[in-house]
């Protein structure tokens, strides 16, 4: 029966069984939770007060959206995503276009260069807070001591750019990883033709290097995109969301109100919010890297 | 001629000032964990006598150790999960694609898209009454899940890259689906399949989110061992320094050894 079969019925069922582990576990994975996020979401539900569990229809919604410290936080984590993926597109590109060209040491330097995505969040974070920013010892008020200028308290005079510098030192690195190696296709001799042609080096760059970019840089957006919108321990190590709001974003006050203030209920309206806003960003990102991709 | 030896120069320098300026957090935390607390607050110095204090002060405060074999055992046992689930879902994938293959990799790569904050309070809960709060096997599982759907794509990344004669070959000698991957596949694209393990080894060491809120004090990692020195009396820089430069020196030599080999796989083979 089986070899009369079509070998595409045959290759369906052995393709489904195959997949059937893997496809099942994020299928739990994806449907529990999030079922269960939005039960929550519609519950009294406070862990501090066991027993007095009891439906609120759309209260914890209400109380939510009316909250001002969710409209920052919804600002906060565009401002964050955006710059940083701004910094790290324009930055990775220009220094892909440096490193790719021939100097003494390049392959060390490219190595160095790209270190920063390997080190923990954690890590980065306390690095930067205590030793780098320190408005008494760190370093950048040391070389600002250099010209004479006054030291800056980063975290309390510019909280949101303290994180957005110190999150950019991780992701630069990891969009240059990327523009480097997709740098190293390009077509010698198409630039040579162009310059023949009297090309110069900016409309090379123009119309040649960056067309011939534009896969790596969708991939380097979308990547970065699913791990900034989550952007977690350099917040928790260094600010705390803090002075105020300044530096909460979306997944700190989810965290804040989870397992700070026990509020299940809130906390989990906070979550089905994030979801919607994560799903918005993906249906318009897998859209743009599926197409990317077929070719 | 003199002027593109000019150039050249210029650009040597630029290039390893921005390497030196992007390197130098780095740098500055080895330096600093061989140093006494009294040089780590002076004035900045590249130059110093280097003693091993620090590093036996961490040691003394807590047990490094411990926490490493936390960081191996579920950084290494995810990945190797994953790999398990995820290779024969690449195969089929890769080589018996249905119509409906596409739909799927792309719904996988969307639950990658879920904020985990968004799911912490029920998966949070779940945990609790299973007792697997703070155990290295909750957070194996989590990290597993974690990191399957991009698991799964560079997989399927490189086992696209296959002649199909080779497989199509062994099936005609009688292999089975199983003797299939095993002899003839995993041998061909070990490479691939190594990088994808180096990678999602990366990706879960450096995991912070689920290891601070999952774990405590048995099963915590290197990320929650070192969230700990942000504390008021972890703030000596020498101690700190060394304790960072123990949970990075790992990673960041994988890293180093395995980043050719990896931007292929994170790019999904979109960038050649």
């Amino acid at each position: 029966m089986r070899t009369r079969a079509s070998g595409r019925t045959v290759g369906g069922l052995r393709s489904l069984s195959l997949q059937a582990p893997a496809v099942t576990l994020l299928l739990i994975w994806m449907l529990i939770p999030l079922g269960m996020t939005l039960w929550f979401s519609f519950q009294r539900y406070n862990l501090m007060m066991p027993g007095m569990e009891q439906f609120a229809g759309l209260e914890n919604y209400e109380y939510l959206l009316s909250d001002p410290a969710l409209w920052r936080a919804m600002g906060n984590t565009l401002v964050l995503v955006g710059s940083v993926l701004a910094i790290s597109v324009i930055g990775g590109t220009l220094l892909a276009v440096l490193y790719q060209q021939e100097f003494f040491g390049r392959g060390v330097a490219r190595v160095l260069a790209i270190s920063p995505f390997f080190i923990m969040p954690t890590v980065s974070a306390l690095i930067w807070q205590n030793m780098m920013m320190h408005p008494v010892n760190g370093v950048l008020a040391w070389f600002l001591g250099l010209f004479g200028l006054p030291a800056i308290d980063w975290f309390s005079s510019f909280p949101l750019l303290s994180i957005i510098i110190i999150v950019a030192w991780q992701w630069l690195p990891f969009a240059l990883l990327i523009l480097l190696t997709a740098m190293q296709s390009l077509d010698d001799d198409q630039v040579e033709a162009a310059r023949m042609d009297g090309a110069g080096p900016l409309a090379v760059f123009f119309f040649i290097t960056l067309p011939h970019l534009k896969r790596a840089i969708s991939v380097v957006i979308m990547i970065q995109m699913i791990f900034l919108l989550t952007i977690f321990a350099e917040i928790y190590v260094t600010t705390s969301g803090g002075p105020g709001l300044a530096t909460t974003n979306l997944a700190y006050l989810i965290y804040i109100r989870a397992l700070l203030e026990f509020d299940v209920g809130g906390a989990s309206a906070g979550g089905v919010i994030a979801i919607i806003l994560a799903n918005i960003v993906a249906i318009f990102l897998i859209r743009m890297v599926a197409k990317n991709l077929e070719d | 001629m003199n002027t593109s030896r000019l150039q050249r120069f210029v650009l040597a320098v630029l290039a390893w000032s921005i390497t030196f300026v992007i390197f130098f957090p780095i740098l500055w935390m080895i330096l600093t964990g061989f140093k006494t607390e009294a040089q780590a607050i002076a004035d900045p110095t590249l130059f110093f006598t280097p003693t091993l204090d620090s590093y036996a002060a961490v040691q003394g405060r807590a047990d490094y150790f411990h926490f490493a074999y936390n960081s191996v055992y579920v950084a290494f046992g995810s990945t190797l999960l994953a790999l398990i689930i995820g290779i024969p879902a690449a195969y089929s994938m890769a080589f018996l694609p249905t119509k409906r293959t596409k739909g799927t990799m792309l719904w996988m790569l969307s639950t990658k898209m879920l904020p985990p904050v968004g799911v912490l309070v029920p998966i949070y809960l779940i945990f609790r009454d299973l007792g697997m709060l703070d155990t290295r096997i909750g957070l194996t599982v989590i990290y597993t899940l974690m990191n399957l759907p991009i698991v799964i794509w560079m997989l399927y990344t490189f086992f696209k890259d296959l002649p199909k004669d080779i497989l199509e070959a062994g099936r005609m000698d009688g292999a089975s689906t199983t003797q299939e991957m095993l002899y003839l596949l995993i041998p061909l694209t070990l490479p691939g399949i190594a990088s994808t393990g180096l990678l999602s080894v990366i990706l879960s060491w450096n995991e912070a989110f689920w290891s601070l809120n999952l774990t405590s004090s048995r099963a915590a990692p290197l990320t929650a061992y070192i969230a700990s020195f942000s504390s008021p009396e972890g703030l000596f820089w020498a101690k700190l320094s060394a304790a960072s430069t123990m949970a990075v020196a790992p990673i960041l030599i994988f890293g180093w050894l395995t980043q050719k080999q990896m931007v292929r796989g994170l790019t999904f083979g979109a960038v050649k």
